[in-house]
């Protein structure tokens, strides 16, 4: 009986193979091929390729969770981050660097910035600093899926092995089908997750009486869930996590790399009003059932995750299996885009440069290696290291936020100089790494304000401040950025 | 490049759009309307607000902030 739900997610894999095949015979065998599908994605995939890799493990774990333990009100943070931050990037970043991309042929942001500043040296520093944030993140999501798929067989599949299962997929569908099949699969994996999602909030909400009752439970559970705020649920603590989460996001390899991938601006255009709505459709039923949980009396499993028991109590087993394969969905298709991108990051910003004349499609052999290592890597690293992947997840995205402010100054002022990109970006990754590993630089500011958003206004400041009290290096062009009238 | 009233008020439209996505004045309010609680029905409808503003945005200013073919768009 516990082999039948692991059927279910066994399925569920071959069938992103399949996709993954089918792409594959669509494709071309050039490195713009691989990395980014030729620029040619349309909106549907454009959007749930980009809504489906946002979404990891943690969506499906740790955010349930945090509405279990601490109330509803992450809803309001993630659709926040979401629904409007990130969306008003999306066209701030995200359009102007398609642009930028578009017309000089860009596949990586270390790329757009060391043609700008004319540094090969700040290229590679954009790409390390991108990797040493991301391989933790891949390897929170291994972790994920081996934890989902051991509490789905109860123990018949040990932990390693579900991580080893979800890796040796990911890793033959990515190097076959590079980002045409992994956009694929992940429009697949993003319309999978939201309808197994509605229809477990369909069951639980009717076993539990209806939304009213269940709110009911939930308050006199704990009365303080309706209120707004309250708990760990400061002002300081939404707008922290919204902000670095949101800028956090945009400086991921994997998203960070969408903003080029575009057919036409139409695409990106028709994207935008679309956010809010996915935002709703997705993390208001996600984040209640957690909360809803309190009420019903659901005990977290022995993993700290609440879904799992709740499915397990008001649906039946096989759906069970099929939401923690929509979990499994929702950790590869972030997991197999940022394998891609961290592969992209590494032949062209790190190899390619050091390795005279790598040709196109070595490029996108080696890249396809690249892949291959960094999944095994990140897999072997999944079974040393064990953290609660709230923490983990966050860091990584204070990590890429640092980022963010000093690549907005570059995009939009001409006055950008290479020592400020170098000053803030080195000073706000230096000052964030401080504050995560050490004492001597404090987490929390002001009553609650997080160490990454004061990470990401020194990164401002330095940028700016140096920027003004040097002047432009050799070979820098500014013009790189022109967007047309300016 | 200068900017336009009409591009300043979109910075203003976007700001408001930001600010008030928390719903600050209903603070510590448990208030349960309709099944939920009164700050979410909040957070669904200032979603379709910017939704319908961020089509809006798209459908006539959209390339007004990048400084590009302010004309009107429709080179690509």
């Amino acid at each position: 009986m516990t082999l039948q739900p692991l059927g279910i997610v066994v399925g569920y894999l071959l069938l992103a193979l399949g996709v993954g095949l089918l792409a594959y015979r669509v494709g071309d065998n050039d490195a713009e091929d691989f990395y980014l599908a030729s620029r040619t994605l349309g909106t549907l995939v454009l959007l749930f390729t980009t809504f489906a890799t946002l979404l990891s493990a943690f969506t499906f774990f740790g955010g349930p969770n945090l509405a279990y333990a601490a109330g509803p009100e992450w809803i309001l943070v993630m659709g926040v981050m979401d629904g409007i931050l990130f969306a008003v990037l999306w066209y701030v970043i995200g359009y102007r660097q398609w642009l930028i991309g578009r017309a000089r042929e860009y596949v990586t942001l270390g790329e757009m910035l060391g043609d700008r500043f004319a540094s090969p040296t700040l290229r590679a520093l954009v790409a390390g600093v991108s990797l040493l944030w991301l391989f933790p993140y891949v390897m929170l999501q291994q972790m994920g899926a081996g934890e989902a798929l051991r509490g789905l067989t109860s123990g018949a599949i040990p932990y390693w092995g579900g991580a080893a299962l979800i890796t040796v997929f990911m890793i033959a569908y990515v190097m076959l089908a590079g980002l045409r099949g992994v956009a694929w699969t992940d429009t697949l994996q993003g319309l999978f997750m939201l309808s197994v999602l509605w229809v477990a909030v369909v069951w639980v909400v009717n076993a539990a009486g209806g939304v009213g009752a269940a709110t009911e439970g939930m308050v006199a559970a704990n009365p303080d869930f309706a209120a707004l705020g309250g708990g760990i649920y400061s002002p300081q603590f939404i707008i922290s996590s919204a902000v670095t989460i949101a800028f956090g996001v945009t400086m991921f390899p994997q998203i960070n790399q969408r903003f080029f991938v575009a057919e036409s601006k139409a695409v990106i255009k028709r994207t935008l009003p679309l956010w809010p709505v996915l935002v709703l459709l997705l993390f208001v039923p996600a984040f209640m059932l957690g909360a809803w949980a309190r009420g019903l009396g659901i005990q977290t499993d022995v993993n700290g995750n609440v879904l799992p028991p709740l499915l397990l109590e008001y649906t039946p087993a096989w759906f069970g299996a099929l939401v923690i394969a929509g979990a499994m969905a929702a950790m590869m298709s972030s997991s197999d885009s940022m394998l891609l991108s961290g592969s992209s990051y590494f032949t062209r910003d790190l190899y390619r440069p050091l390795v005279e004349e790598a040709t196109d499609r070595k490029e996108a052999f080696v890249g396809r290696v690249g892949v291959a290592i960094f999944a095994t890597l990140s897999f072997v690293a999944s079974l040393f290291r064990r953290q609660t992947l709230l923490e983990i997840g966050n860091t990584a995205f204070g990590g890429f936020a640092q980022l963010a402010l000093p690549v907005m100054v570059a995009l939009y002022w001409p006055g950008t100089t290479r020592r400020g990109i170098y000053a803030g970006v080195v000073g706000s990754q230096a000052f964030y790494l401080l504050s995560v590993f050490t004492e001597a630089v404090p987490s929390s500011y002001l009553g609650g304000w997080s160490a990454s958003v004061v990470g990401m206004l020194l990164g401002l400041v330095l940028t700016v401040g140096v920027s003004l009290v040097t002047s432009a290096a050799v070979g820098e062009d500014a013009s790189v950025y022109a967007t047309g009238a300016d | 490049m200068t900017r336009s009233v009409r591009d300043w008020l979109w910075v203003l439209v976007f700001a408001i759009l930001i600010t008030f996505s928390v719903p600050w004045f209903l603070w510590g309010s448990a208030s349960v309307v309709a099944g939920l609680p009164v700050w979410l029905w909040w957070h669904v409808g200032w979603m379709c607000v910017a939704s319908a503003t961020f089509a809006l945005f798209a459908r006539t200013d959209w390339d007004r902030m990048m400084g590009a073919d302010t004309a009107g768009g429709g080179e690509l």
